[in-house]
């Protein structure tokens, strides 16, 4: 089921850039914000919201920039696999002090995390450019050097390659023993402890993979925008990942991307005619979401494709 | 200790009692409802707006000095209009919901909030600070007081001892404790819950917009004035304790006194001051400096 609704995503992006060029730009964007909203979703089934993790999504993006600027290393897929440890070694430090937390407390702390970094970011001008921010270079591929347009083209089928991978070892996660006793954090966490399972054990190992996922969300973000602000890392950007998660639905791994592919849309045409609007659009929107469809976009999809076999 | 510190120790508490008003009326909404509300900033930036806005009307119409009441209109009229409005059409939709989508709907609002203001207002900076020139200044032993600042604090004062006072002394004080302690016990006494959380909420919104309308004299009201006020609102609430009034205040003013404290001493860092403050306290006292866990009070 997981498969062929990301397959079939992965083919509308893949085709419709080839119509519209401009819509690949988009797409590789809906990717980057997709793969850390899939990050947060896989937090929401342990029942945990952080309204923090525009934090690792600006950790993926500032290694990136950091690694290409002070270490020289130029190749594509070396910066996203370092960025996304990076992230993920980010992720376990802060997680052990998240796991203690749970509800609000949790939600609140990552906040508060991610402030200090955007303070950090915005205001260490020597290190991180301030609010100016990074540029990002065109990397190499293999050793060779691709023109921008070039590598824009790779990054932009790349990324569906990277959102296909990411949605089925997710899935795959969160089918097993560990993806289920997370789900059993929000259940019943006494009751899961009294089986013999350490809850904060699968919090920290959720927590790592989500900061993972965001981390390289936010490198694909940062070689498709190619320059980097403190802004990546501001509370809104977490709130519009938690967003783009229940918009999109959290009962499967496809959901994330369907909410992301659709923000970033509705949020390309909304600039075209009422730019100063878009927010209060995606707020409706959002609304509307929660108040008719309480699985979210993905559920739609979902409820025609599992009709007749539900009871 | 040096005189030379009493104006860090002013200004701190002009912008604790500031952040007071906010926070507070964030905690309030969290203990009555259970809603963590992320718009609530929002009506603190409303509040900004529109006492400037008819502060600059009644200045026309009547001078300076009946500009000043705009500081406490605007704020009724917010309560007023939208308080029970989104009490009734959106919050009462999502109690009992899990946490996410609670925080979610405000969300949704926020994102609303943030962009009619943005049409309503522009994105051009306002400001009117009328209301803090003609209270003047107060010599005291060779040190300058703006009286503004003086009247700040004695407000914030009144406010924490009002709401403590009337939770504790009134009849609808008591009816949104009984509502808080336990919502089904005050049903079957025949508390109109309903009528209490509107109210609760309604309250909430009059403080977080006379937060905004006290702090329009002396900032720019610029967009993303809502966005920053909610942080800063979370962290205090955190710090003092989710849901306790004496705990919002002694947290607003360890903020205040942090944030004078590195405008002073370390300006680049002022905006990271409250969230280190957060993260010591919690990591010392995970429910805040008054919280605990399970008891609900307010």
């Amino acid at each position: 089921m997981t498969l062929r609704h990301i397959i079939g995503l992965a083919l509308i992006a893949a085709v419709l850039p080839l119509a519209v060029p401009w819509l690949g730009f988009v797409f590789t964007l809906a990717v980057g914000k997709g793969l850390a909203a899939l990050g947060v979703a896989v937090l929401l089934r342990g029942g945990l919201i952080s309204i923090g993790h525009a934090l690792y999504f600006a950790v993926g993006a500032y290694a990136t920039a950091f690694l290409m600027r002070n270490d020289g290393i130029n190749e594509f897929l070396l910066l996203l696999l370092l960025s996304t440890v990076v992230a993920t070694l980010v992720g376990l430090v802060v997680g052990v002090f998240m796991v203690r937390y749970r509800a609000i407390f949790f939600a609140m702390l990552n906040l508060a995390v991610s402030m200090v970094f955007f303070t950090l970011l915005s205001k260490m001008y020597h290190v991180t450019g301030g609010t100016d921010g990074l540029r990002v270079a065109t990397p190499t591929l293999f050793g060779f050097a691709p023109s921008r347009v070039q590598f824009n083209s790779v990054l932009q089928y790349g990324s569906l390659i990277l959102m296909i991978g990411a949605a089925l070892i997710v899935d795959r996660y969160l089918r097993s023993p560990l993806g289920e006793a997370l789900s059993a954090v929000h259940s019943n966490e006494v009751r899961l402890e009294y089986l013999g399972v350490s809850a904060r054990r699968v919090i920290l190992i959720a927590y790592a993979a989500s900061a993972a996922l965001a981390g390289l969300g936010g490198t694909v973000t940062a070689f498709a925008v190619g320059h980097i602000v403190p802004e990546l890392s501001y509370w809104t950007i977490s709130g519009q990942l938690v967003l783009i998660a229940v918009l999109g639905g959290i009962g499967g791994t496809p959901g994330a991307f369907i909410g992301a592919f659709f923000l970033e849309l509705v949020r390309t045409f909304a600039v075209g005619f009422a730019a100063d609007a878009w927010n209060v659009i995606i707020g409706i929107a959002l609304l509307i979401v929660i108040f008719f469809l309480p699985e979210g976009l993905y559920g739609l999809l979902h409820r025609t494709g599992k009709q007749g076999s539900t009871p | 200790m040096s005189s030379a510190y009493i104006p860090l120790i002013v200004d701190g508490l002009a912008d604790a009692a500031l952040i007071f008003f906010v926070a507070v009326g964030l905690t309030l909404v969290f203990s009555v409802m259970r809603i963590l509300n992320v718009a609530h900033g929002s009506f603190y930036a409303l509040g900004a707006y529109i006492s400037v806005v008819i502060g600059l009307w009644l200045t026309g119409r009547g001078g300076p000095v009946l500009g000043l009441a705009a500081l406490v209109i605007s704020p009724v009229l917010i309560a007023v209009l939208l308080g029970p409005l989104i009490e009734l059409t959106l919050l009462r939709w999502t109690y009992g919901r899990p946490e996410a989508l609670q925080i979610l709907v405000t969300f949704g609002l926020f994102l609303i909030l943030e962009d009619a203001q943005k049409l309503i207002f522009g994105v051009q900076p306002y400001s009117q600070d009328t209301p803090m020139q003609i209270l003047g200044i107060t010599r005291i032993g060779g040190i300058v007081y703006l009286n503004y600042q003086l009247i700040l604090v004695l407000m914030a004062v009144l406010v924490a001892v009002g709401l403590r006072l009337m939770l504790k002394r009134t009849r609808i004080g008591k009816l949104i404790v009984t509502v808080v302690t336990d919502q089904e016990l005050a049903q079957t006494l025949g508390i109109d819950s309903s009528r209490v959380f509107i109210l609760a909420f309604s309250l909430g919104v009059f403080l977080a917009a006379l937060g905004g309308a006290l702090a329009s004299p002396t900032v720019g009201v610029a967009p993303g004035l809502g966005s920053e006020t909610i942080v800063l609102a979370f962290a205090v609430a955190a710090i003092g304790g989710l849901g306790q009034i004496e705990g919002a205040a002694l947290a607003a003013i360890l903020v205040g006194l942090t944030r004078s404290a590195a405008i002073y001493f370390a300006p680049e860092f002022q905006p990271v001051a409250p969230y280190l403050v957060m993260l010591a306290v919690l990591l010392v006292r995970p429910f805040g400096l008054f919280g605990s866990i399970g008891l609900r009070r307010i």
